[in-house]
């Protein structure tokens, strides 16, 4: 239940930590949070507690997953009447993932997206890609795609190793 | 009601028409090709490319997902996203005939991919500046999938028509079979001008010579020869369809017509 007294900004930090720990589906080290799908918390004029949640990719399945994941930690921790809206604009950016994602991924054996998507023209641009194993920066794309939607498949040439590639998009 | 007001109130009732119809012929022109896609999984000629095939397939059903719903909320008649596309038959289907062409060798599947992916470029592009904030929103976000799609195809298009004297041979035989159908790309029908008008969608005319700029670009970058003008305007969107369609929903509808309303 929210507190009264509380300013706006309390509750919506309040409801953010308790979403960080509601990990993606798909790559389970990062949270909801650090993927940036959650757009917005905030009280509604008629009260109620409003979470915009966003899609990566219109046909990502992993979004009702994160949706139910979502829901229920909601429902554990007081807030049952929440509403979750979906957001369409702008659409998710691979820019949104966290600074504390990007490291976890890393950890994690996925290299992060390179450089921000100031246009999309950034698509054609060859931005070297570094392994996320030994750092080496001789790495070449295998597959545009890879094992879901966010990731592209790669190769390091130094280490030899295979890795998956977060998407700049 | 003055009939002033009866004039309007049938003029919003037509825009409305209109708009649903146009929604969902971008929600079929993508639920249809991202099916044919889905063909694909398991007999790609590589893993990655079967991985690449049905990571668009997912984009284009997705996007699919989002027009279709739309839609459905426009109609009024109650009809979801699962309604208006495993319930309908053929001629209700507004999808580009393009998009229903069965999938053949590689190099047919690239070249129809690569033709939508450059016309849904033009479109989601426009699109996304739509007065209907809603419409905006799924060409936005459309728009980003689209690039990476077109990338794809592209890069495969140049490969194809730059590899060898075969895979050339196969990527240009593939273009002059589906070129007709992009005759529809760009004719514009009383839908098209309706939603135009309202400042709902572009001008689709408009379009053709970015488009083409466009094509012509990576056939050049392909060795690939443009060929003639399309003479014959097919009306997939009017629900004019090539048999194939009819197929092609008969293994997507199946399961739903035999056991309506299952889930799982």
């Amino acid at each position: 239940m929210s507190t009264p007294g509380n300013s706006a900004a309390e509750e919506a930090e309040r409801v953010l930590a308790l979403l960080a720990a509601v990990p993606d589906p798909e790559i389970p080290v990062l949270s909801v949070v650090d993927l940036g799908v959650i757009r917005h918390v905030r009280r509604g004029t008629d009260g109620r507690l409003r979470v915009g949640l966003t899609p990566t990719y219109s046909g990502c399945p992993a979004t009702e997953m994160i949706r139910a994941a979502v829901r229920g930690t909601l429902d554990r921790h007081g807030y049952p009447d929440a509403e979750i809206e979906e957001v369409l604009s702008p659409p998710w950016s691979s820019d949104w993932l966290s600074a504390a994602g990007r490291v976890k991924l890393r950890q994690f054996g996925i290299a992060p997206p390179v450089a921000p998507v100031s246009s999309p023209r950034r698509l054609w641009q060859a931005t070297p890609v570094a392994c996320p194993r030994c750092a080496g920066a001789d790495t070449e794309r295998i597959s545009e795609f890879g094992s879901t939607p966010c990731k592209a498949h790669y190769r390091c040439r130094q280490c030899g190793e295979p890795f998956d590639y977060f998407k700049c998009l | 009601m003055s009939s002033a007001e009866r004039h309007a109130a049938e003029s919003e009732r037509e825009l409305q028409a209109a708009r649903c119809r146009y929604v969902l012929r971008l929600g079929d022109t993508a639920l249809v090709l991202g099916q044919r896609l889905g063909e694909w999984v398991g007999h790609a000629p590589a893993l990655e490319e079967d991985l690449g095939l049905a990571n668009l397939a997912l984009d284009l059903v997705g996007q699919a997902r989002l027009l279709l719903t739309y839609a459905g909320e426009l109609e009024g008649r109650g009809r979801d996203e699962d309604d208006l596309a495993f319930l309908r038959d053929a001629p209700e289907f507004m999808n580009l005939a393009l998009a229903e062409q069965p999938n053949g060798d590689f190099a047919v599947t690239i070249v129809r991919q690569w033709l939508i992916d450059t016309w849904q470029l033009q479109v989601y592009r426009a699109l996304a500046a739509s007065t209907d904030t809603r419409l905006a929103a799924i060409a936005a976000k459309a728009l980003k999938e689209t690039l990476y799609h077109h990338r794809f195809s592209s890069g495969w298009l140049a490969r194809l028509g730059d590899g060898t004297a075969e895979s050339h041979e196969r990527a240009q035989r593939a273009l002059e079979e589906l070129w007709r159908f992009t005759a529809e790309f760009f004719a514009p029908d009383e839908v098209d001008e309706r939603v135009h008008a309202a400042g709902i969608a572009p001008e689709l005319p408009g379009l053709a010579a970015p488009w083409s700029a466009q094509v012509d670009a990576d056939l050049a970058a392909a060795t690939l020869r443009r060929p003639a003008v399309a003479s014959y305007s097919w009306h997939g969107k009017r629900g004019v369809h090539t048999e194939h369609l009819g197929h092609l929903l008969a293994a997507m509808q199946h399961l739903q017509r035999t056991y309506p309303g299952l889930r799982w």
